[in-house]
Formats: structure tokens, sequence, C-alpha cells
């Protein structure tokens, strides 16, 4: 039942011809945004990539693409690029794989950065993955540190083997040397409103018949999990007993200004949702708090949060192996504890003011 | 008839691996294989696919001989051809090269059982966490690409629409696509069936489908395996754990020991980092 074949786009490694591959110059940023709102990381991402630009004498650009998100070229000028392409138009409304890499291929083969950077979110990875294998070029996964040395190439670092080692990456004979960043690593430069720069326009070349998917709706989530971005994680495992169990982390978590996380065990009795799992098969968090509590502390979970700035374990079992890694433990019945803690937070004001 | 291919990978149960504490390595002899964690989602709901609508499931990995037990693994629960791709010349294969092989693989075993209409993938393999090589394989067969799904909401065969729910950090997008498609599966997405007797005895017999890299016939062999990759490994390095000096807080009632853990995460600088104001 399968059509015919499709003609396919020309891919293939090697480069036709001789290319000069010193015609590439300067960092490239593309910056993801939805409803014409920016995600952080694309700031993240200018912020570290002004110190590389800057390293490697050679300008750093930004490319904002969408549909009425011209507002946004002001705002990547202001977080630290000299030259902004931008792609606005009613294609774009929706992130679509095959209109967005499009124009990102646009921008690739004409002005040709020497380094393109990607957040490393689901659309990001979703995007860099379409476009790394279409110039085609080395891709760098979900990277935690930048820089480039002194042949201009670019070193990415990530975590490998559930973030038991780390590997720095290279693409040596490739350009652009291309790399996804995860998100809240960097920091943005201070907003400088003053900075300004040339914006070049870049109309989208693809027709609405050459793209087979069509966005029907997003549905925006009214708890807003968002266990990567939180400051504050408090978390469960099996010694939370029981669904209900939840709620009371999640009384302490409200109280932080925190979210809600837990073990894979949990997820999978039902407990709660997965969008909450922090480990190996969640999600991968660093905040600057997280409670961990009645978690034993399984290497897959541990993988999943031990950047995290301060770690506070509770725990009824002294010989836990969550208490080796955690700053402050408390040795207890975490149905005790916890709402002890929601006392003490409460008279202090804790709750997330800005 | 619809033809689904799933791409599995056989990966180390990390849980087992451990750091050799004299070279500061990677020991990976002894860990057990066992199927990616997020790929088995992909082949359930191809299995689901082939339930309500019929189909045939080709499963397929690239691999060292060895990985013949996570294709029997799949046949057990369901699918009905095997693959495994191994070679010396795929070895070394970053995920460039990697999708080039896996994409040459859809290609043949379309020529092989008629053209696929359907990939699914895991969003990631827990031992490269990359997550690329879904969209890799996508580009090159020049299919929808549908990465991060937690749902097929519907599937039309006449129409050949498909319904998917992607999620994402913010929020839930509901996408329509038209087949090829490419579907790379999330851990929500379903619970993998467990193996039936009948396909556990069928894959007891079952023979694997090895190829080579003398079974494709176009074949370019620069794009294969080390020579194929772009990428390269600079370093590699076991991080430094840093020592963590844990304060176990004892106090007389559980209000103190509340009390005490606020008076320490209050003297640093959390606080002023977390917008945290002390009355009083």
């Amino acid at each position: 039942m399968a059509e015919e074949k499709k003609s396919r786009p020309a891919v293939g490694l090697q480069p036709e011809g001789d290319v000069d591959w010193s015609q590439y110059r300067g960092i490239l940023v593309v910056v993801e945004q939805r409803d014409g709102v920016a995600k952080k990381v694309s700031w993240q991402l200018l912020g570290e990539a002004r110190r590389m630009a800057d390293k490697l004498q050679a300008p750093l650009m930004a490319l904002v693409l969408g549909h009425q998100v011209g507002h946004l070229v002001k705002e990547a000028f202001a977080y630290g690029a000299d030259q902004v392409f931008l792609s606005d138009a009613p294609i774009l409304q929706d992130y679509r794989t095959r209109s967005y890499s499009r124009v990102c291929l646009q921008v690739i083969r004409e002005y040709k950065p020497e380094i393109v950077l990607i957040g490393a979110t689901y659309t990001g990875r979703d995007l860099a993955g379409a476009i790394a294998t279409h110039v085609p070029t080395g891709l760098t996964a979900d990277c935690t540190q930048l820089d480039v040395d002194e042949n201009r190439l670019l070193n990415a670092t990530r975590p490998a083997f559930s973030e038991k080692m780390v590997a720095t990456i290279l693409c040596k004979q490739f350009k652009p040397q291309m790399a996804t960043a995860r998100p809240g690593v960097f920091a943005a430069l201070p907003r400088d409103d003053a900075r300004s720069g040339q914006v070049i326009e870049i109309p989208p070349q693809i027709e609405e018949s050459e793209i087979g998917t069509r966005v029907l709706e997003f549905i925006q989530e009214r708890q807003g999990i968002n266990l990567e971005d939180a400051e504050v994680i408090v978390a469960g495992g099996r010694g939370v007993g029981s669904p209900e169990g939840f709620r009371l982390l999640q009384e302490l978590a409200d109280v932080l200004g925190g979210v809600v996380g837990a073990t894979r065990p949990v997820v999978e009795a039902g407990w709660i949702g997965h969008e909450h799992q922090v480990g190996q098969t969640g999600s991968t968090v660093r905040p600057k708090l997280y409670i961990a509590a009645g978690i034993s502390g399984a290497v897959q979970h541990v993988v999943g949060m031990q950047h995290s700035d301060y770690i506070v374990a509770i725990n009824k079992d002294p010989e836990a192996p969550i208490f080796s890694g955690a700053h402050y433990g408390i040795v207890g019945d975490l149905f005790e504890v916890i709402p002890a803690l929601i006392t003490a937070a409460k008279a202090r004001k804790t709750t997330h003011v800005s | 008839m619809l033809h689904i291919a799933v791409c599995i990978k056989q990966v180390p149960d990390s849980r087992e691996m451990r750091i050799d504490p004299k070279t500061n390595t990677l020991i990976r002899q002894g860990a057990p294989a066992i199927v990616n964690y997020f790929d088995l989602r992909g082949l359930e709901a191809a299995l689901q696919l082939k339930d309500e609508f019929g189909a045939r499931v080709t499963v397929l990995t690239m691999g060292p001989p060895s990985a013949d037990k996570a294709i029997k693994e799949c046949i057990a629960m369901g699918a009905d051809e095997g693959i495994l791709v191994s070679d010396r010349g795929f070895a070394g294969a970053d995920t460039l090269a990697t999708s080039y092989v896996v994409g040459q693989t859809i290609d043949k075993a379309g020529e092989v059982w008629g053209p696929v209409d359907l990939v699914f993938c895991g969003k990631q393999t827990i031992d490269g966490d990359t997550g690329q090589v879904g969209p890799g394989v996508a580009c090159r067969l020049d299919y929808e690409q549908l990465t991060y799904v937690e749902k097929v909401e519907s599937f039309d065969p006449n129409t050949r629409e498909i319904v998917v729910h992607r999620h994402l950090e913010d929020g839930v997008e509901r996408v329509q696509a038209k087949l090829p498609a490419l579907i790379t599966a999330l851990a929500e997405m379903n619970k993998p069936r467990r193996a039936s007797l009948p396909g556990v005895l069928r894959a007891a017999r079952y023979q694997p489908i090895v190829w080579t890299t003398n079974d494709f016939t176009d074949l370019d062999r620069s794009k294969i395996g080390l020579r194929g990759s772009p990428t390269v490994v600079g370093r590699s390095w076991v991080p430094e754990q840093k020592p963590v000096n844990t304060k176990i807080l004892t106090g007389d009632t559980v209000n103190q020991v509340a009390e005490d853990l606020f008076t320490a995460l209050f003297a640093t600088e959390l606080p002023g980092k977390l917008g945290w104001v002390q009355e009083g």
C-alpha cells in the first residue's frame, strides 16, 4: 500500500569537489521560540557563543524564525548577537521539521558559519538531527561544556554512559561543526538594549505542498511540569507509599516554589505521571535544591539528579545509598519530616517571589 | 499490507556497568545486554497497529553478531522478521554513519517485503543518549519526522494519515502526518507486551536475517563505519566525583531537625538564588 518511492534529496558525506573550509566563519545560534516567546536556552547559548566568537575573532550570528517574531531580533542583539537572520512567514507559524530545517540550511549554505549551536530541547534536537544529516556534518548532542581551541575546532563536551563518563567530541573534517547544548547549563549575558547590528531577511524557500505534517493543536500543560527548568524539586520514591503520599510532597514543593519529581518504580506503579520521572529513562535535572524523600538512591535515579547544587535526603534507612551523595541527610519517617519541613518553610516565607 | 519497520539497539544494562578504580575507565564486560528501553515502546506501538489494521512488522538492528538475541526477543513479542546488520565495516559509526546504514537497510527491507510505510524508533538509546539517529533516518528516507511521540491517536489506512501526540517540555502537540513517516517513541507511549508462548516458541527456532556490507548493492563505503563518521572522541574521562560532605541532621524532635535544615540552607547562597525571604 506504500506509494512509490519519492525522489531523494542529494545526501552525501563527501562534499562535492574541493571545499574551501576557510570560507566558514562565525558562530550561528538558532533561536527557539513558541508564540513569539524565546526559550531561555537560546539566550544562554548566545552568552556562551559570545565568548567563543570573541576567541575566534569571528561574528556571532543568530537566526530567528517563526511567524510574527520580528521583536525577537532586538532581543537577540541585546543578548549578544552581532548579526541576526530573520525568517518571518506564515508557513513558519508552527515548528515543523521540514520548513524549519530548510530555512536553517538556506542560512548555513549562504552564510557559512563554522559552528552551529541549538538548544537541546525536544524541538532543538529534532531540528539539529535533520540539519546535520542534510548538510552533512557531525553533530554532538546535549553538551554541557563548549569551547574552541587554537585550531578553531569546537570542543563539544557531553556526559556519556549515563553520566558515568564525560567525553569531548570533535568534528575535524566538516563544517559547520554542530552541537546541541543543555538548557540551564550556560549563563545568558545581561540584557543590553543598546546593542544592535545588521538584520538579514531570509524568505523561506519552501511550499506548503512539500510539507507532509500539520500541527492540529498545542495543549499547554496546565500543571506546567518542567523538571529540566525547575530550581527546586521535591522527589519521592517507593517510601512515599502511595499516590496520596505525593500530595504531601506537592505541598512542600508549593511552599518552596518547586515541582515534584519521582523515581522510575513509582512512575511505573502508576502513582504519578511519567513527566515527573527523574533519572536515566526520565529527565536529567540540575536544580538548585533537590529534596529526595523515600528514595533509596539507585544509580539510574542518581545519574539524573547528582548535579543538583544542594541535595537533601530523607530516608528511614540510615544505610540508604542516597545519603552518600547528599549534602544534608535526615534519617526518619518522611511522613513526619515533611510536615515539619512545610511548617518551617512557611515560617520563613520561602515561596518563590521573582 | 502495511509495512512497519522498527529500529532497535542492543545496549548494555548500565545499572551493571562499573568504573574500574585502577584505570578510571568503564568496565563494559559483564553488563547484561538488553533491548533499549524506548525501542521496545516503538515495537509495541507497531504491534498494536498490526493487531488493529494488519501489518508486517520488520525489526532491524545494527550491531555485533550477539545482537541476534535482541532480535529474537522482538520476534517473541510478535515481530514478523528480524534483520541483523552486522559487519566489521559498519563498526565505529557515529550517528551520521548509523543513520545512513539504517536508511539503506529500510530501503532494502522495502525491496524484499514491500515499501516501508512507517518506521518506529526509540526517542534515544540509554547508552548513547543522543536522539539523533531517528531524525537522521527520517532525513535519509525523506519521510515525515515525528519525534518524542507519547501516543498514536488515530491512523487511517485509506487516507494514509496518522495523528500523534508529541510531548514537549511545555505541553502536548497534536500532529497529523501523511505516510510514509518515522516516529520516535517516548516511555509514556505504552507498556510493552510480554512474549506469548507461541512467540517464544517461534523465537527459539528463528534465525535472524543477517546482512553484511556485501548484501547491499549500492552501499557507499565512504559513508559507513569509522570512515563515514565526521565526529571523533577527542578525549574522555571519568568526572571526578565532588566529594560530598554529608551532614546528617539529628535533633530531639522533627521540628528541630526541620529548623536546623532551613538554618543550614539559609546560610548558603540558595535563598538569594531562589528569591526566598527570611522574615523576622
